[in-house]
């Protein structure tokens, strides 16, 4: 059976676009770093590359994965390398979210890229600056990896690469708009809180398409993805709880109670 | 030569960074997953409450295992 219900396609978009946009955010974070230390016009060129380079990666792998390879094998791959991802975000999102690990800083990230850029040597005789164009290339390339293998996995496993590479283009414009409104406040982003969700639906998609490439045959069909996305919410909220009782030393601090304050005597 | 040889080695540090990196317990499990689907596929409904259970697992032991390491880094680490 091919998934086509509007809630799978839903699905596959918001995972699409909400984990490209985590991604996008560390990128554009670069970007801006680059821009603002060594000029925009190296930095956006060396972005723009990096974003072809990307386009051509999903055509190239993409295409033929859906062309030439047995949609079982291929769900097989894809679920099983989609719930290794899954899982992984899931983890670390948990881990951030209870105080184990600490949580992405991208002041420190704007601030280290300004740094490591102001001792890089000036712009060539052509007005062109290779260090900014490598860090934004390099930036944006390696954030943009995994949004590609999102995009070529979930795309090519329902045969939707099409719906699933437009999710990562929009989640693309709107990260580069905010961050064009916002400039440095990207920091504000709750970053976490997206890569729980990613993490909830790409865990599920993984799982129903390890279990349908194999012959499992899941009650409700496709709509079984809906199922899967409320139970991995729940134990990841709960999971979160849990852990939390146990809080880790990344915990923010308890605010410290002032004489006379919250006491009722 | 030299040029291919150092491509792939970059292409083999970034999956395995990407699938194995400091989770393997995590590539263990999917494979896992996979195992059991292929065994339990006649038994459909055994597997639609098996498969997400084990995920489940996976998913606390590895989250168990990363506070763990993160508790024991906190107390025991330089401050």
């Amino acid at each position: 059976m091919t998934p086509s219900s509007p809630s799978t396609t839903l699905i596959l978009v918001l995972a699409v676009f909400g984990a490209s946009a985590v991604e996008m955010v560390e990128a554009l974070t670069i970007v801006v770093a680059a821009g603002v230390s060594r000029g925009w016009r190296s930095a956006l060129e060396g972005a723009a590359a990096a974003i072809a380079v990307l386009a051509v990666i999903v055509l190239v792998v993409g295409v033929p994965l859906i062309r030439y390879v047995p949609i079982n094998a291929l769900r097989v791959v894809v679920g099983a390398l989609l719930l290794v991802l899954g899982l992984s975000w899931l983890r670390k999102a948990i881990l951030r979210a209870s105080g184990h690990k600490a949580l992405h800083d991208e002041d420190a990230i704007f601030a280290e890229t300004s740094a490591e850029l102001g001792s890089a040597g000036g712009a060539g005789p052509s007005g062109r600056d290779a260090a900014a164009f490598a860090v934004a290339f390099k930036g944006v390339f390696l954030e943009g990896t995994e949004v590609v293998l999102i995009v070529i996995s979930l795309g090519a496993s329902q045969h939707r690469l099409g719906i699933a590479a437009l999710a990562a283009g929009a989640a693309l414009v709107v990260v580069t708009v905010v961050g064009a409104v916002v400039a440095k406040q990207l920091s504000n982003v709750p970053e976490n809180s997206i890569k729980l969700g990613v993490g909830v639906m790409l865990t599920s998609f993984g799982l129903f398409w390890v279990g349908e490439g194999t012959g499992v045959r899941w009650p409700g069909g496709d709509v079984f993805i809906v199922a899967l996305v409320a139970l991995f919410a729940v134990v990841t909220y709960a999971g979160v709880r849990v852990m939390k009782s146990h809080p880790g030393p990344y915990a923010a601090p308890i605010a410290p109670v002032l004489p006379g304050e919250g006491v009722v005597s | 030569m030299r040029h291919i040889a150092s491509w792939l080695r970059v292409l083999w540090n970034f999956w395995w960074d990407f699938l194995v990196g400091d989770t393997p317990e995590l590539f263990v499990a999917a494979m896992l997953i996979v195992v059991v689907a292929i065994i339990v596929r006649p038994h459909s409904s055994v597997a639609v409450i098996l498969l997400p259970l084990l995920a489940i697992l996976a998913l606390a032991a590895s989250t168990y295992r990363g506070a763990k390491a993160s508790r024991s880094r906190g107390s025991g680490g330089p401050k």
